[in-house]
């Protein structure tokens, strides 16, 4: 059985319903999967995650949770999965261990029952416990939020943008956690804006505008980017990229770390293309092969 | 149940850890019958006079033991000549000066009237206008007494005129209306305020997805502010007994159970306020003109009811302190038991469940 089907989604805003924040979306989603929605901001993932948590109501299409219909039977929804919104959404002026305590009562458990499962996450801030929620690093506050969506057990998780606005290390560790808690079987869905965490996803769902671009494993994903890419760089690297988009053979190039990523049209010629930017007065010219990478195919993606 | 209770506790938590809030919280009806007690009782006792006795005979030896007698005035001084009246004030020897001219009792026997000037420290004006008030009416009594004994009738002028509003209207009414304004702060506008500060922070997000009845949420929300009200309104009687003197004619048992009612009413209100509204300034702004402006306008705690103009009279009728300020007047100070507030009680029952089956009714398990 399939752990969440999404059928044609959609979801509007605004009193003439003129915002259109999900647009028809379909996706699953199998039991114990690692899904990841990546897009930038404004592209839907909230939306589309208060709609499956039962927190919003679809405007058309339908969508099941865990088998149970998120409009029909959103009580049941509600005692399985677990929700960590993108907003740090704990009691501020409650220590820790209150908030634990508080959400564990909420779901009719207790901390001691469901403690193997937190245990991992929960021992990095146990030192801090009796801390008020207020008063923690942005990485504690989401291991606490984390530990609390955590508590009943839940089947499927919901974490929104669970990884912005938290430093790197940080993050890092968040998604070891999460690898962990795949392997008890639960099955994750989180949203991030972070192209470079889409590789740590079993399978992603590209969005962008209220639309899902395109699902897939990462290599799926970026396997169905035909075009080559070439790394360039150069003395004065915003020249470059001016020269790069001005060429008849390239296709897009737009900037990509400490490179320039340059999506170069079929049957072009790699020492035309480095006569052509020597001419223009680029120096210690670097061009070289690059696969692609989820960023590159949503940039392909968007265009189209 | 133990859910309920682990939401009582947390929202227990929430108010206490709030050490500001809950200090005006608890600070308020305090601070509120003080004020009121001070700006609107008219009842000063034992407020220094100095006499200004420039005739010193039988007359104005009787007059000065009758305002001695008096429980309002103290006789702080005796000034002898007109020059000590400034420095009087200055050295707050007196509130209130009392000028007898030479001619007082020889005006009287022969032109059948005389004239007395009272002089009051206005930079405290309530009580100056309340202690002239006083003393007008010993000296009218005076006049009224050496007119028994005399067949031409004779005639006082005292200098101040003040129109005057009757000693005790003041006091005895403002505590029940500080009452119902007390119960109201605390209890619509803060609920209110709580729940929806929880849908602004996010944490109602999380609640929602949760198997908690929406309706837990929001009577444990209610549970510590109705324990907090009955704290305030024990207090506010215990300040109107013992400090203000208004005492509690009627059954305390039965005026607890009329405010506890009526707490519940702001509860409710409350209630009805956070499931309409998604921000506390919408919320706070409802409370105040929704139910803090009628209580002060139309309760008839500030302006009689009676003499509004019917429009007003028939709004007054859905403002729930005017009912709970007829039923704390009646049994406070007149003393009636349940026999003479029933019909306000039911009104009183009737609007809170009306309010609370349409907050529970308008209650959002989503979150649009
Ligand atoms: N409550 C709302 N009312 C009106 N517009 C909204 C509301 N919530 C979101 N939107 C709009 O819908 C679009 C999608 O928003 P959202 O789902 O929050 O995207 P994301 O989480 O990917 O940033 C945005 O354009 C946003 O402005
Ligand atoms: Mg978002």
């Amino acid at each position: 059985m399939q752990s969440v089907i999404v059928n044609n989604l959609s979801k509007s805003y605004g009193k003439k319903k003129e915002i259109k924040a999900v647009k028809e979306i379909s996706f699953e989603v199998s039991k114990g999967e690692l899904f990841g929605i990546i897009g930038p901001d404004g592209a839907g993932k909230t939306s589309l995650f208060r709609m499956l948590t039962t927190l919003l109501l679809p405007d058309a299409g339908n969508a099941a949770v865990d088998g149970s219909d998120v409009v029909k039977n959103y009580k049941d929804i509600r005692k399985k999965v677990g929700y960590m919104p993108g907003r740090f959404s704990l009691y501020q002026d409650l220590s820790v261990e209150e908030n634990l305590n508080f959400f564990a009562t909420i779901f009719n458990t207790t901390v001691q029952h469901n403690y193997d499962l937190i245990k991992d996450i929960y021992v990095q801030i146990e030192p801090f416990k009796t801390r008020k929620a207020g008063k923690l690093s942005g990485g504690m506050k989401q291991k606490l939020a984390l530990s609390c969506a955590l508590i009943h057990r839940p089947v499927v998780l919901f974490l929104d943008e669970p990884t912005t606005g938290v430093d790197a290390v940080s993050r890092k560790e968040f998604w070891e956690m999460l690898k962990h808690l795949k392997q008890q079987g639960i099955t994750i869905l989180v949203s991030t804006p972070y192209m470079d965490e889409a590789g740590l996803c079993d399978r992603i769902g590209l969005m962008q505008q209220g639309k899902i671009l395109s699902v897939g494993t990462p290599a799926e994903i970026t396997g169905a980017f035909k075009e080559t890419i070439l790394g360039v760089k150069s003395n004065n690297m915003y020249q470059l990229l001016k020269d790069l988009n001005a060429n008849d053979e390239v296709e897009d190039a737009y900037s990509f770390g400490e490179y320039h990523h340059t999506v170069m049209k079929p049957n072009f010629n790699k020492e035309t293309l480095q006569q052509y930017l020597e001419q223009k007065g680029n120096k210690e010219l670097v061009i070289q092969n690059t696969q692609p990478t989820v960023e590159d195919s949503f940039m392909q993606l968007m265009k189209q | 149940m133990k859910q309920f209770l682990s939401f009582v506790k947390k929202e227990f938590f929430h108010i206490w850890r709030d050490k500001q809030t809950l200090f005006i919280l608890l600070g308020m009806p305090i601070v509120q019958i003080t004020i009121f007690g001070f700006a609107l009782t008219n009842e000063v006792k034992n407020a220094e006079i100095a006499i200004l006795d420039q005739s010193k005979d039988a007359a104005t030896t009787q007059l000065i033991s009758e305002i001695r007698a008096s429980q309002y005035f103290t006789v702080s001084a005796f000034l002898n000549s007109p020059n000590d009246i400034a420095e009087t004030f200055k050295q707050n020897k007196a509130k209130i000066i009392l000028v007898l001219p030479a001619s007082f009792n020889s005006d009287l026997k022969h032109l059948n009237k005389a004239q007395v000037q009272l002089i009051a420290d206005a930079s405290d004006p309530n009580t100056a206008t309340t202690l002239i008030n006083y003393a007008t009416a010993i000296i009218t009594d005076y006049q009224k007494n050496i007119n028994k004994t005399s067949q031409i009738p004779m005639v006082i002028n005292t200098q101040v005129r003040m129109l005057y509003n009757p000693q005790l209207k003041g006091a005895y009414s403002f505590v029940p209306g500080v009452m119902a304004m007390v119960l109201m702060l605390v209890c619509t506008m803060m609920t209110a305020i709580t729940i929806v500060r929880e849908k602004e922070i996010g944490t109602m997000e999380v609640m929602l997805v949760s198997p908690v009845q929406p309706l837990k949420i929001v009577v444990a929300k209610a549970v510590p502010y109705l324990l907090l009200s009955i704290v305030n309104i024990i207090s506010i009687l215990l300040l109107s007994v013992f400090v203000l003197d208004v005492p509690i004619n009627g059954s305390i048992v039965l005026l607890m159970g009329e405010s506890i009612l009526f707490t519940i009413t702001c509860l409710s209100f409350g209630l009805l306020i956070s499931s309409l509204t998604g921000s506390q300034q919408t919320a706070m702004f409802i409370a105040l003109t929704g139910m803090f402006l009628p209580t002060i306008m139309l309760s008839g705690f500030m302006f009689p009811v009676e003499n509004m103009p019917l429009p007003l009279r028939l709004i007054s009728n859905i403002v729930p302190s005017r009912w709970f300020y007829q039923i704390v007047r009646a049994v406070m100070i007149k003393g009636l038991g349940i026999e003479g507030v029933w019909k306000q009680t039911l009104i009183l029952i009737a609007m809170t469940l009306f309010l609370l089956t349409l907050a529970v009714k308008k209650f959002k398990i989503r979150l649009e």
